[in-house]
């Protein structure tokens, strides 16, 4: 009898013409869409990245990163530099914010490396703390106090002149549709980079990476080149949002770019509550937060004691997160990444 | 001169940074848990000593005296009932609740004292000073360097000549073979928990009396305490000391060249560190 | 009443099934060998006995009384010692360190303290300062061994004392074995060296792929029984 590697489930296959119907109304959504849904689905979406970029490094790497706010921080005081002193335009300086933060990964990749587990988590935000008291010493952009993107770079945002006379629209929301619409191609490229990544062999090796360094070593993976490659790969598309939400912001400071508990504290519990270590967790985890922010965000300090509280009941009595009991139960995988085996006979017979 | 006197300021703030890193350094050596809420148990204690000093008429030092036994036994019961859950081969459980338990503690003290930075005073002893030769060296900084000597001392008699500390290396070399010993592992946790706790309210009385603090900077001292440990090399109390004078000295001379330089200064030594010794200054022989 | 009883004993390494309806005793004083090849399931037997793997509490008995689900450190502090395979002493205790950690879990006063252990190994005599792995692989055994008697147990688990070692120090290891004996503890012996483990022991039981196959005296069993047993071929 013959097998076959299987991967596709019957829910990944509704996933996909899910997927396939929802991206093309979240396109067309400003049409009819109210300017306060479209702020609240770029706060969603920009979250979701950082959070699918946590999770590709701690729940299938292994690697706990406490200091990922270096790079949104980075990336966000990258995209202010190359517009205040280099005169860009602000997208293009997106894509400025991703490299430069790229770039930041590298010797903290070289630091935080020589850490083992636990350890690796506080490297990270010692480099955070480095990076967030010597941009806080960069005077031409603000020092500790931080600056604004000027008026010139802002009123004349490439695509919103477009947007404006097609939607009829004040500049202000224009730029708010812009903003939407990047974080929607930055949303799901992420999530279609890491489902692919997961799903060829370099992903097997990460999660072999994680599960056993020495079985890792001994099938001819290195483990090294991984760990680099996926950090890397974080950096990059961490420090991209961290420009993107600043554009959106307008104004900076080194406080706030570098904010532990904004970059980092939120997203690790959007994963940890949703569901680590999988493409659904993340999804699911950032619409209970946005439901708890939107319940007790007025109340501050206890939005954030609940959030804290959630994420360690989570972890001790349901570690998987809500995704994790909601597969349980149901066997649902959207995102299947696992390989299954399959008899041929039965494949044969659904043909 | 200049350099001199901040030299010597520099080492006595060591002491300080060895003692926020005392109790981190024992349950790693132990458990191989790092608790990142450990900066705020910090701050807790800080809390509960203003708390008692205000409620029973205490001078701040016979505060931390009360607050010792309860500070223990929270330690024991959070290991008791939250931490033993978690350990294991996976790091990220552990990890991701002390996370927690640091954001909940933080804004707990957030909710109840306001973000108004507090200090406890422990009177005429604030100001005294002593003069060496040139150099005139406050009482308060040399008292919390001894104070540091004294628990490392006295850590390092506990784990080294004692049946409990016999265990607690036992348990650290091997979990299971210490449990065919009698030991039973989860015990000793708690109780290296709690025992890091008495030193966390020790800690928690000086960082009170040398600076003001507020809800917000446990996260601040849990990263000085963890770069004294790494540069000292795990498991080693004396090393940690060395590490925490090294973050000490080189923030103090960062701080005569430039005031803003004092914290960053403390960062670069560390990975200066980090570069050369990757293991530490005083590693284990083995592990 | 047996000293120590196991009924329908099974263990399992996860889904992995080690053991399979294992039905022994010992009696007080006596000492037990069980004999088998790679993977029979030896060791699994010792450390489901001592607690570290767990099984239901009815299913192992001392004195009659169910000890299964205990977990290892209470059955130790019962009077079960056990002397791991593979000697495991702790490196960051000194030789007398791994010694007086034995008696941890066990104050009760018997024969054993340490200057005895040091009568029986007077070799660790010298070397009571240094690190425990420092030493040779008999002298560690010799601290392994002392490890275990240091609790004075009513019954010791002995997983291949042999394992790795000259047959000359072998030999000098299981002298030491008529003393333990007179101090009163009861042995069950887990050997690969069979002459040894024959000479010393009252009773053997041969096991395979997590079942006992063979028992009887030493007298009784034929070498060709045990390497039927041993083995798995048909007795002819
Ligand atoms: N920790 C473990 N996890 C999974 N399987 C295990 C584990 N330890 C042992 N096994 C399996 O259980 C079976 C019995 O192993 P055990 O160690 O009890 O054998 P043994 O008779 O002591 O062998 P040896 O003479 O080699 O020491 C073997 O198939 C082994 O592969
Ligand atoms: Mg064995």
């Amino acid at each position: 009898m013959s097998y076959v590697v299987k991967v596709q489930t019957s829910a990944s296959r509704m996933a996909a013409i899910g997927t396939a119907i929802l991206i093309p109304v979240a396109f067309i959504l400003p049409l009819f869409a109210s300017r306060s849904l479209l702020q609240d689905l770029f706060f969603i979406f920009t979250m979701l990245t950082l959070a699918q970029w946590w999770n590709l490094l701690a729940g299938y790497g292994g690697l706990v990163s406490v200091g990922q706010q270096a790079f949104v921080g980075m990336g966000a005081y990258a995209m202010f530099g190359t517009v205040i002193l280099l005169g860009w335009d602000p997208v293009p300086s997106i894509l400025a914010g991703g490299i430069v933060a790229l770039l930041l990964a590298l010797p903290t990749a070289f630091f935080a490396f020589r850490l083992q587990g636990a350890y690796f988590a506080i490297g990270t935000w010692v480099i955070a703390e480095i990076t967030r008291l010597t941009v806080a010493q960069w005077k031409q952009l603000g020092g500790g106090t931080g600056t604004s993107l000027p008026r010139s770079a802002t009123r004349d945002i490439m695509f919103v002149d477009g947007i404006k006379a097609l939607f009829d629209t004040k500049t202000s929301v224009a730029r708010d549709i812009l903003a939407y619409w990047l974080a929607l191609i930055l949303v799901i490229l992420t999530i279609a980079a890491i489902y692919w990544l997961l799903r060829t062999r370099r992903g097997l090796a990460l999660a072999a990476v994680r599960d056993n360094l020495q079985a890792a070593r001994s099938v001819g993976v290195d483990p090294d080149k991984i760990k680099w490659l996926t950090f890397l790969a974080a950096a990059f598309g961490t420090g991209l949002t961290g420009a993107l939400i600043y554009m959106q912001k307008a104004r900076i400071s080194p406080d706030a770019a570098f904010s532990v508990v904004d970059w980092t504290a939120y997203v690790i519990f959007i994963v940890v509550i949703g569901g680590i270590g999988t493409i659904e967790g993340p999804i699911l985890g950032v619409i209970v937060f946005l439901l708890l922010q939107s319940l007790l965000a007025s109340y501050g300090t206890w939005y954030l004691i609940s959030l804290g509280l959630i994420g360690i009941i989570v972890m001790l009595f349901a570690p998987r997160g809500l995704w994790g009991l909601l597969s349980d139960r149901t066997g649902i995988e959207l995102f299947p990444v696992q390989r299954r085996l399959v008899m041929n006979k039965k494949l044969s017979k659904e043909k | 001169m200049i350099f001199l006197d901040s030299l010597i300021q520099g080492i006595l703030l060591g002491g300080l940074y060895a003692l926020f890193a005392a109790g981190l350094s024992l349950v790693f050596g132990i458990m191989r848990l790092v608790n990142l809420a450990h900066g705020d148990l910090i701050v807790f204690g800080a809390y509960l000593i203003l708390l008692l000093v205000s409620l029973l008429n205490l001078n701040v030092f016979a505060a931390a005296l009360v607050a010792a036994p309860f500070m223990f036994a929270l330690g024991w019961m959070l290991q008791k009932f939250v931490l033993n859950r978690v350990l294991g081969d996976d790091i990220l459980p552990p990890l991701l609740v002390t996370f927690g338990l640091s954001i909940v503690i933080q804004n707990v003290l957030l909710e109840t004292w306001s973000a108004d930075s507090k200090r406890l005073s422990a009177g005429t002893l604030e100001t005294a000073s002593l003069a060496i030769g040139p150099i005139n060296v406050g009482i308060m900084p040399l008292l919390i360097f001894v104070s540091a000597i004294v628990v490392i001392l006295v850590l390092n008699q506990i784990i080294y000549r004692t049946s409990l500390g016999r265990a607690f290396r036992a348990t650290s070399d091997d979990p299971v073979t210490a449990s065919l010993m009698g030991v039973k592992p989860k015990n000793i946790f708690s109780v290296a928990t709690g025992l890091a706790m008495i030193v966390v309210i020790i800690a928690a009385l000086y960082l009170g009396v040398r600076s003001n603090f507020d809800p917000s900077i446990g996260p601040a001292r849990l990263i000085y305490a963890f770069e004294a440990v790494i540069i000292g090399g795990l498991g080693s109390l004396w090393g940690t000391l060395l590490g925490g004078i090294i973050i000490g000295v080189a923030q103090t001379i960062g701080a005569t060249i430039n005031p803003e330089w004092q914290i960053l200064s403390g960062h670069i030594a560390f990975l200066l560190v980090l570069l050369v010794r990757p293991r530490g200054l005083l590693p284990r022989a083995f592990d | 009443m047996a000293l120590l009883e196991t009924r329908d004993l099974t263990a399992f390494y996860g889904n992995f099934q080690a053991l399979f309806g294992i039905n022994l005793t010992l009696s007080e004083g006596e000492t037990l060998a069980i004999i088998g090849a790679n993977g029979a399931g030896k060791s699994s037997l010792l450390r489901t006995i001592s607690g570290v793997l767990k099984s239901p509490a009815e299913s192992i008995l001392l004195e009659g009384m169910p000890i299964g689900h205990l977990d290892a450190d209470e059955i130790t502090s019962l009077g079960i010692a056990m002397i791991p395979e593979g000697r495991r002493l702790f490196p960051s205790l000194s030789v007398e360190e791994n010694l007086e950690i034995g008696a941890y879990g066990n104050k009760q006063a018997g024969y054993w303290n340490l200057n005895n252990v040091y009568d029986l190994f007077p070799a660790l005599t010298k070397k009571r300062n240094q690190p425990g792995t420092s030493l040779s692989g008999g002298e560690q055994q010799m601290v392994a061994m002392g490890r275990a008697l240091m609790s004075n147990p009513r019954v010791l688990l002995c997983d291949e004392i042999s394992l790795g070692l000259a047959p000359v120090v072998i030999k000098n290891l299981y002298e030491a074995f008529p003393e333990i004996k007179n101090s009163g503890a009861s042995l069950i012996i887990v050997e690969q060296d069979i002459v040894q483990a024959m000479k010393v022991s009252d009773r053997v039981c041969c096991m395979m792929e997590g079942n006992i196959t063979l028992s009887g005296t030493p007298d009784e069993l034929s070498m060709d029984m045990i390497h039927a047993a041993y083995f798995g071929e048909e007795q002819s």
